[in-house]
Order: C-alpha cells, then sequence, then structure tokens
C-alpha cells in the first residue's frame, strides 16, 4: 500500500487535452496541404514537438512528477538534440 | 527495535522506483527510435527531391486517421488511470477496453495500407523498389523499417493493456496499487508520442 500523495487528473482535463492534440493535427494537415515548401518541414516538426511536449506533461503525467524526474527527462531529450547537433556539424561541414 | 518490526510488512512495494524504471525503458526506447530519425534526417538532407517524390506516394488520409486514432486511444488510457485511482474498477477496465478496440482499428489500417503498397510490388527487395533511385529506396526502407517497428510496439502495448486488465480484475491493481497501469499506460503514450513524429516525417513533408 502506498501512502504518499498522488494527484489525479480528471476525466475533463483528459478530454482537453485530446481536443488541442486533434487541433493540432489538423492545423499540421493543413499546413501541409498549402505546399510552403522548405517552410513546410519546419512547420511541421515544430508543431509534433509541440504534440509531443503536451503528451508528455499531461497525458504521461510530468507535469505532477518529482522534480528529479522531469530532469531526467530534459536531460535525456537535450542529450538527443546535442546529438542531433553535432552530427549535422559532421555531415554539413566535413 | 520497535520500527524494525514496522517495516518488514508481507508485499514490498516501491512505487517511485517502478515509475522511475518504466521511464529508464522508455529514454532507452527513445534512442532506438531517435537513430532512426538520424538516419532520415541525413538521407533526406542528401536525397531531397527522391524523399519528395517517394512521401508522395504514402497515403496521407490513412496516416491522419490513424494519428486521430492514437489519439484518442492514449486519452482513454489516461482516463483509465483517473477511473482506478477514483476505485472506479468496471469503468477502468471499459476504457481500456476501448483503447484495445482503438489500436486494433490502427493496426487494421496499417494492413490496407501496406497492403497496399505490396500491391504496387512496394516492399523491402522488391525488383519495382530495387530499380527505384537511390533515395526513393532509401525513404521506401526506412518508412517500412519504422512504421513496422512502431507496429509492433501497438502490438506490444496491446497485450500490456489486457494483461493489465486481468491484473485488475484478479484484484491486484487497484487504487491503492496502480503501478502497472500506470506504466502501461505510459509505454502507451510512448507509442503515441513516436507516432506523432513519425506522422509528419513519413506523411506529411513532401
Amino acid at each position: 500500500m502506498s501512502t504518499e500523495k498522488h494527484h489525479i487528473s480528471t476525466y475533463m482535463s483528459h478530454g482537453a487535452v485530446l481536443v488541442i492534440l486533434l487541433s493540432l493535427t489538423a492545423l499540421s494537415v493543413g499546413m501541409a496541404e498549402l505546399h510552403l515548401g522548405a517552410i513546410s518541414v519546419a512547420v511541421a516538426l515544430l508543431v509534433a514537438s509541440v504534440k509531443g511536449t503536451t503528451v508528455l506533461t499531461y497525458f504521461m503525467h510530468l507535469k505532477y512528477e518529482s522534480l528529479f524526474t522531469k530532469i531526467m527527462v530534459a536531460a535525456v531529450f537535450l542529450m538527443y538534440a546535442l546529438v542531433i547537433i553535432f552530427l549535422f556539424f559532421d555531415y554539413l561541414f566535413r | 527495535m520497535a520500527e524494525i518490526k514496522n517495516i518488514a510488512p508481507s508485499e514490498h512495494h516501491d512505487y517511485q522506483g517502478s515509475k522511475m524504471g518504466m521511464w529508464i525503458f522508455i529514454f532507452t526506447e527513445l534512442f532506438l527510435f531517435g537513430g532512426l530519425f538520424l538516419v532520415y534526417a541525413v538521407f533526406r538532407t542528401q536525397y531531397s527531391a527522391d524523399f519528395h517524390k517517394a512521401a508522395e506516394e504514402t497515403n496521407t488520409f490513412i496516416g491522419t486517421l490513424n494519428t486521430i486514432v492514437l489519439l484518442i486511444s492514449s486519452m482513454t488510457v489516461a482516463m483509465s488511470i483517473t477511473a482506478i485511482q477514483s476505485n472506479n474498477k468496471g469503468r477502468a477496465i471499459r476504457l481500456l477496453l476501448v483503447t484495445i478496440v482503438l489500436a486494433l482499428i490502427f493496426m487494421v489500417n496499417k494492413y490496407f495500407e501496406w497492403g497496399h503498397k505490396f500491391e504496387l510490388r512496394l516492399y523491402p527487395g522488391s525488383v519495382v523498389l530495387t530499380n527505384l533511385p537511390k533515395g526513393e529506396l532509401l525513404f521506401f526502407g526506412l518508412y517500412f523499417m519504422m512504421t513496422g517497428l512502431h507496429a509492433l510496439h501497438v502490438l506490444v502495448g496491446m497485450i500490456l493493456l489486457t494483461v493489465t486488465i486481468f491484473r485488475i480484475k484478479s484484484g491486484h491493481v487497484h487504487s491503492g496499487n496502480f503501478s502497472l497501469i500506470e506504466n502501461s499506460g505510459l509505454y502507451w503514450h510512448l507509442v503515441d508520442l513516436i507516432w506523432i513524429f513519425l506522422f509528419p516525417m513519413m506523411y506529411l513533408i513532401t
């Protein structure tokens, strides 16, 4: 039995998060239909990042987790960002 | 000495520890797909014209439909955790069943999507595919590899959620011990998270 206090999300809040995620999906599909060329890649990835952050924060409950867990997750994404940067440094300037 | 007696109950359960273990596992999964994202990024830069042409072959409608299906399933799984925490086992089980049905719909869509590709003789190792320009071949290789690996995760998620339903029914998972449903939920959200990035890469960006 756990005696720790847990944050319980409401059904309504989960519904609201879904509405946000579906709206963002509609936005990215709409933007892709406009065929904006190079900008469309950036827009699609930006929208995907916002959607991903929303899933991590609310559905995966990170907002209510311990600071340690938050730092751990942030560190992993930071590390991945650095991998991308170093990879393209190597690829573009070799 | 009385304290020692108190800390030796019949069942030991480390709530924080089990959740942290799940997160560490999720990190390894992120790097598994992350590696493939890097391969995609480099080849996309190298063969942008071929990738543009090949990406137009993928079915945006099915891709969008599956995105919506997975997002809704992510909500139902999150809601099932709310239900178990509020001591509503019946509702938790029903929500998990809805999630599994949605996962099944995702897989059926995938079957038709891939089936159509196979009809066009587009599958790894096919004569049509190997005769395509190098960049297009790479795109389809990554397409089958990444959506295939993701679909495998959907199947594993379905099994995990089924096991969770049985553990709720048998009374092992309840409002006082919900690590399993929370960790299965985290796994299912990971499947959704990966798809959120696969969707623009394979279906939207052309």
